[in-house]
């Protein structure tokens, strides 16, 4: 009841509950005094300004934050090789980015390498957080602190010191030999962390004596990990997948330190998104067709994040359903 | 049949028990990973830190304990150079972070002005454009307008830094911003604080782990970044992550592992001085995006 009345001030345009507390004046039901009116009209309209403010603060910030990729985006359509000069509408750039097997290889060696290390990761992940849960203390503290390790190391670190080890391996095996699976393994390090994270306080939240009741009504401990534990953590497996795959799209040190040859690039050093883009922006201007990239990149994210957000509104109201049937 | 029951019961609690000796053991593949990838590699930087490597006439190699590197690394005015210039982006790039997303943050965290969250998701949406891309643009689009890193090797770096990380400072302080008790704020200005009194006594130490957690997680990343620094300084500037990244391209790996170590203890000292903070360690590196 309260909350409806505070909502419905907030909506008109005479909201004070900024700084007079109007949810008391509602409990309490005191006519609103004289005085209390004289008062809140300057500030009406200095709520007003700030509001006019915050508006403006938001958008200007917004609008400088997207003008390096709005660029990219408006200048895809055009097949100039500067930003900044506009040739006239064409899809030159889409199409010849479908023909640029260069990118089409780096392309394709980062969605391998994301979603490898993504699955590898939570597989290793959410097993380390279900099993850690039900072991001793001095193991539990012990592996919580390496988890933190490496997620506040600088990814410059963890490169350097897996590269290390490779080096420190190979001067004992005769020669270092980077492939695929050091770049792996340097993916699973920067991944393996956030996802035990995030299974972790699904399983706090958990109440243990669902899984009690399962064994109690005859599942086995196996069943019961599979039919109570799983689905009640499996929010925490998903988003610690999707941080995994975000991590590892996004990554150029460690890659960059632990590649090698393999995969699509063939017998020279594998080429993902980052680094082939590094390698040509050291010294040249962003090549055309990575505008195209850049925008084709930008659209699917927007169609993901548009997606999830209508999912979870459904998933809300449907939420809010099944509690009104129980009334 | 009760008694077969009863045992059958019985069974499975035994294998309950069993199996929860054997729940622990599914922590193994993880614990030895960590050992693997994360602890080992960790020993050997500080290993590598201590020892220098040289060859003999035969062309072997000999490595003896030493504090050459680190004799060095402090004995040489370039190196201190690269210390101070790494600090001084890193400071400057988290205040002015700080600065543009602390007013960002509040806004935002109203909920009558920003709603569905959509605003929030739009801040973070350029995060999820591969960053060497962004970073390319930034370039481009500065070279345009007349500030590339060839004049302004400065300007440019700290520019590009703050495009980088205003997202990963606005997402800590937003939601500190929403826990922030209105009630105590008004409290304050009724009982007679002027706004700025309001600000400076209430606002900002409620939304202090927010500050905290938002300067780790700008200052680190800058120190130790490697391609925006590179990029739009064009070489000019040289951060600690250019310098592990030219000492492993050159394979020292003992300067290297002096630079490495020297940032371990920067992190350990900043871990330590915010050890009674509460923080989100999932925000780390924006993994909290999701």
């Amino acid at each position: 009841m309260v909350n409806e009345k505070t909502d419905n001030l907030s909506k008109t345009p005479l909201d004070t509950s900024m700084n007079t507390s109007s949810s008391e004046v509602v409990v309490t039901k005191a006519p609103t005094p004289k005085q209390l009116k004289a008062a809140s009209k300057p500030r009406k309209s200095h709520l007003l300004a700030k509001q006019i403010f915050a508006q403006c603060y938001i958008w200007v910030l917004l609008i400088l934050m997207y003008l390096p990729v709005l660029l990219l985006m408006i200048y895809s359509f055009t097949n100039s090789t500067n930003l900044g000069t506009w040739n006239g509408f064409t899809f030159d750039l889409y199409v010849s980015l479908f023909h640029d097997s260069d990118v089409q290889i780096a392309v394709g060696n980062t969605v391998i390498i994301a979603v490898t290390a993504a699955l590898l990761s939570t597989v290793i992940g959410t097993l380390g957080a279900v099993g850690v849960f039900e072991s001793k203390p001095w193991f539990k503290k012990t592996l919580e602190f390496s988890t933190q390790i490496p997620v506040v190391n600088p990814e410059i670190v963890i490169a350097l010191s897996l590269i290390v080890m490779f080096v420190f391996i190979g001067s004992w095996s005769g020669g270092v030999r980077l492939s695929y699976w050091t770049l792996l393994a340097g993916h699973l390090v920067l991944c393996t962390p956030f996802v035990y994270l995030s299974v972790k306080p699904k399983l706090i939240q958990m109440d243990p004596s669902l899984y009690e009741a399962a064994l109690d009504l005859g599942c086995t401990p196996r069943q019961a990990l599979r039919k109570v534990i799983f689905p009640e953590i499996l929010p925490g497996i998903l988003g610690g997948f999707l941080i995994a795959i975000t991590l590892s799209l996004d990554d150029f040190i460690v890659t960059a330190f632990t590649r090698g040859p393999g995969l699509l690039s063939g017998n020279s050093d594998i080429e993902t998104i980052s680094t082939y883009v590094e390698g040509i922006i050291k010294k040249h201007p962003l090549p055309p067709e990575l505008r195209a990239l850049a925008t084709l990149i930008f659209v699917l994210v927007l169609a993901l994040v548009i997606g999830m957000t209508i999912y979870q509104n459904v998933k809300a109201k449907q939420g809010k359903k099944r509690k009104g049937r129980q009334y | 049949m009760s008694l077969t029951n009863a045992e059958k019961k019985n069974r499975s609690n035994r294998l309950g028990q069993a199996f929860a000796l054997k729940r622990k053991y599914l922590a193994i593949p993880y614990a030895l990973f960590l050992v693997l990838f994360v602890i080992i590699p960790l020993l050997l930087i500080i290993g590598y830190a201590f020892t220098d490597t040289t060859y003999t006439d035969l062309g072997e190699k000999v490595t003896t304990f030493s504090f050459s590197a680190i004799v060095g690394f402090f004995t040489n005015a370039a190196k201190w150079s690269v210390l101070f210039v790494s600090l001084f982006v890193g400071i400057q790039t988290t205040i002015i972070c700080l600065l543009l997303a602390y007013p960002a943050a509040y806004f935002l965290a109203e909920k009558k002005f920003n709603v569905n969250k959509v605003l929030v998701i739009l801040f973070i949406m350029p995060m999820w454009i591969n960053f060497v891309i962004r970073t390319g643009a930034t370039r481009d689009l500065l070279t345009w307008m007349g500030l590339s890193g060839s004049t302004h090797p400065w300007g440019a770096t700290i520019i590009g830094m703050v495009y980088n990380y205003l997202p990963f400072t606005i997402l800590p302080l937003y939601t500190t911003m929403l826990k922030l008790d209105h009630s105590q704020m008004e409290a304050a200005s009724d009982l007679g604080a002027n706004p700025s009194q309001v600000f400076w006594k209430n606002v900002i130490p409620q939304s202090l782990p927010g500050i905290i957690s938002a300067c780790e997680m700008v200052f680190m990343p800058v120190m130790s970044s490697y391609v925006i620094s590179d990029t739009l300084s064009e070489g000019k500037i040289t951060l600690f992550g250019n310098y592990i990244y030219l000492a492993f391209s050159n394979s020292l790996w003992n300067e290297g592992s002096v630079m490495a170590l020297i940032m371990l203890l920067i992190i350990g000292i900043t871990m330590f001085a915010t050890r009674n903070v509460e923080k989100d360690p999932q925000g780390a590196r924006g993994a909290g995006l999701w």
